[in-house]
């Protein structure tokens, strides 16, 4: 499917880059995808609150800066109190006729440590108060930018530099924490899952998000050959793998309700996804059903909250 | 004249920031501050003040909340005490680094463990070199005083740096007492409305926050210290102008009693009230002791406390916050700094008062000017003196 739109439907986006190349980022970061096609999506008319990260250092050592938008890096843990502030002084300045009427699109972003971990209570405070506003978090399933710790957004097995692949401990012991249930929990307008390889896809996505007021969450997947130990080369078919085994599902959560973004016929397995990574490549046949057990225990509930939530 | 009221320190300097105009304010409630903000929320939920007030979930992102106010153009206002302040202590040195002029009020308190919500400077203390211009007031009219000031510092085009207003949790912020309210016509012609030099603008990006490389890095730190030491004219002309406005005269120092004194207690926040009464008592007696107290405190006031102490012999300092594992606590470190390069320096007594809200007397404050008096007659100076502990 997305090997048909993809010739054709790249033309139609806009030749613009308000992320510029040239940025810091290692060969083949898909983080640093998510932002261009983020911004590709939402034009300059957007503020950007940034949590310290990969994305942060690459894009703004000065003088070298990225960023075709107004942009603020305050801290780690504070990306989405940034927003809310931003978002906030926006609201009174053109209330007052200090700023100009018109839609300015904020969105904090922040990797899967400065989301799931160290910024979710300032997350859960930016979705409860209902700031009209984005969180983007692009999920590369560890702390990549300190040199591959892990976080509670990496996926059980994998090796990382603090769940190493030891003899007593083979990798991460934990299942990876469901952060789009933790941010669709607070009743936000708009939730989704995404993948750097499904830019149009994303693209929607982010478009969808911000055709409603409020707060809205967007975590997408987004591959680090650094820290997965992969080819650099094959980022893009390393995402539409982790879709198609089903243990990174496409879906959103509109206003409650529940709909996957592809209608896959069948999931592939999940070996084929697993054993392109060197982060897995100690995991034992039990190790590897679990992670196949957990995977389709979860696919199979989020279709069952796509049928059950599509009559309410 | 202006019209005074009998009202609650918190709730006028709640009223002073709002009759500032204020147009953002992030806040999370800590004791003794919480009347302040529950004010501030009155006044927008009443729809008295064009303000969007965010309450949000910690201080951290209560001040993080702040920055993302400022940073597109709001006048932005915040308070908080204690453990508050030190939760928001990451990003407390972020704020000037990016040069955003937010005023918050700290009702400064004691700092666990153990817990205490009463009044001491251990918070403020702890904080004292994150560049922020930080001035302390003495009471609820001081309070209402210097918001406006502070707002007028931190945006003034040489400065444009974030101020800190200290005052006494609860000895001062629950006190009731007659203040005198300026006119809203006096706010508007003190205070211009804000005019950032820098924004987050769509139609003009910049990127604010980015990363020091070593080649950067203290460039913009040096540059840091010298705006803000160069800020203290600006904190003059305000303080004149609110003269101007309404009267009252406020200095850099203040004195009491200092020009014939023959031994000077350097004593900080509302207990130099408590001073005062001593130094009258003392007075009646025929001795010669008086105060020293700053109002400014960063930028440190360096030529003015000089010329404030002249050439007494004898100096004692008051502090209200523990410096452990130094037998010399913050403000001795200090006025010791001070005078170290002075050609006559005085002998320094040190006192600990009044830690986690423990009562200092005017009879404590009377034996503290008397110890100085006999240090002055040849008594020895001694170690720091921790008034009132149990042993």
């Amino acid at each position: 499917m997305i090997e048909q739109y993809n010739v054709y439907a790249a033309k139609l986006l806009p030749p613009e880059e308000l992320f510029a190349p040239g940025h810091k980022a290692c060969q083949g970061c898909a983080p640093a995808l998510a932002l261009r096609y983020l911004l590709k999506a939402l034009g300059p008319n957007t503020i950007i609150a940034n949590a310290t990260g990969c994305m942060e250092i690459i894009s703004s050592a000065y003088p070298d800066i990225s960023w075709g938008v107004p942009w603020i890096h305050v801290a780690f843990e504070n990306a989405a109190a940034v927003a809310s502030g931003i978002e906030s002084g926006i609201k009174i300045l053109q209330r007052k006729g200090k700023l100009a009427p018109g839609k300015i699109n904020v969105v904090a972003i922040g990797g899967d440590g400065g989301t799931f971990d160290i910024g979710l209570q300032a997350l859960s405070g930016m979705l409860e108060r209902g700031h009209n506003a984005l969180y983007l978090c692009y999920d590369n399933e560890a702390y990549m930018n300190t040199g591959i710790q892990r976080s509670s957004g990496t996926p059980y097995g994998a090796s990382t530099t603090t769940s190493p692949a030891g003899k007593a401990v083979p990798g991460q012991k934990t299942i990876k924490k469901d952060l789009l249930e933790i941010g669709a929990a607070h009743g936000i307008a708009y939730a989704a899952t995404a993948c750097t390889s499904y830019p149009f896809d994303f693209m929607d996505k982010v478009k969808k998000a911000f055709s409603y007021d409020g707060a809205k969450l967007i975590h997408i997947l987004a591959p680090c050959p650094t820290g997965w130990r992969t080819n650099p080369g094959e980022v893009i078919k390393h995402g539409r793998l982790a879709v198609h085994t089903g243990i990174f599902p496409l879906y959103e959560v509109d206003h409650g309700r529940y709909k996957m973004s592809l209608d896959l016929p069948f999931l592939k397995p999940i070996k084929s996804y697993l054993s392109v990574q060197g982060r897995y490549r100690h995991l034992s046949e039990a190790q590897i059903a679990v992670i196949e057990t957990n995977l389709k225990a979860r696919y199979e509930k989020l279709q069952a909250l796509c049928r059950i939530t599509a009559e309410v | 004249m202006g019209k005074r009221k009998g009202v609650e320190s918190s709730i006028a300097l709640a009223d002073s920031a709002a009759m500032c105009r204020i147009e953002a304010i992030s806040a999370y409630p800590i004791t003794p501050q919480t009347h302040i903000v529950e004010h501030l929320s009155e006044w927008v939920n009443d729809g008295h003040l064009e303000a969007e007030f965010v309450p949000v979930e910690s201080e951290h992102s209560a001040i993080s909340a702040a920055m993302g106010m400022s940073a597109v153009g709001a006048r932005t206002f915040t308070a908080t005490s204690s453990q508050g302040l030190a939760l928001m202590h990451e990003i407390l040195f972020i704020v000037p680094a990016m040069r955003l002029p937010i005023v918050m009020a700290v009702a400064n308190r004691s700092l666990s463990g153990p817990i205490s919500i009463w009044n001491d400077h251990s918070d403020i203390m702890a904080e004292r070199d994150i560049g922020w211009v930080q001035i302390f007031a003495e009471n609820g009219q001081e309070c209402f005083d210097l918001i406006p000031a502070c707002f007028r510092i931190s945006e003034d085009k040489r400065v444009h740096l974030p101020s800190i207003l200290n005052f006494d949790g609860f000895v001062v912020s629950h006190m009731i007492e007659p203040i005198e309210y300026w006119t809203q016509e006096q706010f508007d012609a003190y205070l211009p409305p804000y005019d950032p030099q820098i924004k987050l603008d769509v139609r003009k990006p910049s990127a604010m926050g980015v990363v020091g490389i070593p080649e950067i890095y203290y460039e913009a730190r040096r540059m840091q210290q010298e705006v803000l030491m160069q800020s203290t004219p600006v904190v003059l002309e305000a303080f004149a102008e609110l003269e101007k406005t309404v009267g009252r005269k406020y200095n850099l120092v203040e004195t009491y009693k200092a020009d014939d004194a023959d031994v000077l207690l350097f004593i900080v926040g509302s207990l130099a009230e408590t001073a005062m009464t001593a130094v009258d008592n003392l007075r009646a007696q025929g001795k010669k002791v008086g105060l020293v107290r700053p109002r400014l405190w960063r930028p440190f006031p360096t030529q003015e406390l000089l010329a404030a102490f002249g050439n007494v012999p004898v100096v004692g300092v008051c502090d209200r916050a523990m410096a452990f594992g130094m037998e010399h606590h913050p403000m001795a470190q200090e006025i010791r700094t001070l005078f170290y390069d002075a050609p006559n320096r005085p002998q320094i007594c040190e006192f600990m008062i009044g830690l986690g809200g423990r009562d200092v007397t005017i009879g404590d404050m009377e034996n503290i000017l008397n110890r100085l008096l006999d240090v002055k007659n040849g008594a020895p100076v001694g170690p720091v003196d921790y008034v009132g502990v149990r042993k």
